[in-house]
């Protein structure tokens, strides 16, 4: 079965792609939503225009679909993309890195149904400490690219994924209910390399954008 | 030995409809055992205490031509619950009729008869185009749901696997 990723270049998208080759299914393209409302209710915000140079490093076309990103014109801007790669790319079902959102999962589920394709959700529901141990199991480099809760900071941009990352994440998730696969929209993150990608990305440089002590998030410039 | 029922025509939506319920099985230290309904032999059902039959995908319906695999519903004496496509199942197998209703998403109903520690308005996850049985069914042994408890009332499955 031919399948479009939807794709943000973070670790779920990418970790859902992952799934979807290990599980014997053709990824035949990845679906990009630009948003410039950078508070979007559906779609994963920074660094999503470096999801060009993700698909150039899985060799895997990519498909980017600019939206407002006001409420709900932006999943007419998500059909119209889906649209586009069921004409281009045939493909026969929509892959999300939805994990607990029912917000994001019953939209698409809604899209996929008006447009007759198969939705599948890999990571749906799965224990979000697993999630990021499976990340480190399977080699995945994943940095953090935003952050917009307290106590998450400045300091917190360009930290990786790792078991020192976990242990962190754990006392934030007790102490304050920092979600810590980052999903309620406190982090963001952004995948440098992982089993899928034939070359390894490295980061040329960054700049950081603020709006507010405990809302920032990092542009990447890949080398 | 609880026996889950797979429901799904793909592989991958295993991760999504299966996955979930077996990882609440593992938190209540459940022992289960996972098997596809097609390759369900008389042994398994004969070994199960309980069973929990999953639901698949909205366009999955592929069970619905393999009717005569659940046979064994109206025979079955222990608990069994089915969720979503498993609720069908058990509507199917006591002769009630299919009919056509879509429902995505989340969706507030209210439950006037305890189900499983539930009563009263709860908020429930629906992810369906057919029907066969109300949100919620209990006759005798048979226990099922038209929505999917494993998003936002694991209560129910934990209730279940205390019957």
């Amino acid at each position: 079965m031919k399948l479009g990723v939807l794709f943000s270049g973070g670790k779920d998208s990418t970790f859902a792609a992952y799934l979807v080759k290990k599980n014997g299914y053709k990824i035949a393209c990845l679906i990009s939503i630009v948003s410039e409302n950078k508070e979007s209710f559906m779609f994963h915000t920074p660094s999503i225009s470096k999801t060009s140079v993700q698909s150039e490093a899985m060799r895997i076309p990519l498909i980017v679909q600019e939206t407002k990103g006001e409420k709900e014109t932006e999943l007419m801007d998500l059909k119209k993309a889906i649209e586009k790669a069921k004409k281009e790319f045939h493909i026969e079902g929509i892959v999300t890195g939805a994990i607990e959102s029912v917000y994001q999962a019953s939209r698409v589920q809604k899209i996929c149904d008006e447009l007759n394709l198969e939705c599948f959700n890999p990571l749906w529901l799965r224990n979000q400490f697993e999630l990021l141990q499976n990340l480190i199991k399977n080699k995945f480099e994943v940095i953090i690219t935003g952050v917009f809760a307290y106590p998450l900071d400045k300091t917190w941009l360009g930290k990786k994924i790792d078991k020192k990352f976990i242990e962190e994440i754990k006392k934030l998730n007790e102490k304050y209910k920092i979600n810590p696969a980052g999903e309620g929209g406190e982090f963001e993150s952004f995948v440098l390399n992982c089993p899928l990608f034939k070359k390894k990305l490295k980061v040329k440089s960054f700049q950081d954008f603020s709006a507010g002590e405990n809302s920032w998030r990092r542009e990447l410039e890949i080398e | 030995m609880i026996l889950v029922v797979n429901m799904c025509k793909e592989k991958m939506h295993e991760l999504e409809f299966v996955k979930p319920i077996e990882d609440i099985l593992r938190k209540s230290n459940k022992k289960f055992i996972t098997k596809h309904y097609k390759k369900l032999k008389k042994g398994d059902i004969n070994n199960a205490k309980k069973i929990i039959i999953c639901g698949t995908s909205l366009k999955d319906n592929e069970f619905l031509k393999n009717l005569d695999r659940f046979n064994w519903i109206k025979d079955f004496k222990r608990p069994i619950l089915g969720i979503c496509g498993g609720s069908h199942v058990i509507g199917l197998a006591l002769g009630y009729k299919l009919k056509k209703k879509k429902e995505i998403g989340l969706k507030e109903i209210n439950i006037d008869k305890e189900f499983l520690g539930i009563n009263g308005n709860i908020s429930v996850y629906h992810l369906h185009g057919l029907l066969v049985l109300p949100e919620v069914y209990q006759k005798d042994n048979l226990y099922a749901t038209i929505f999917h408890p494993e998003v936002r009332n694991k209560k129910i499955i934990e209730e279940f696997l205390k019957v």
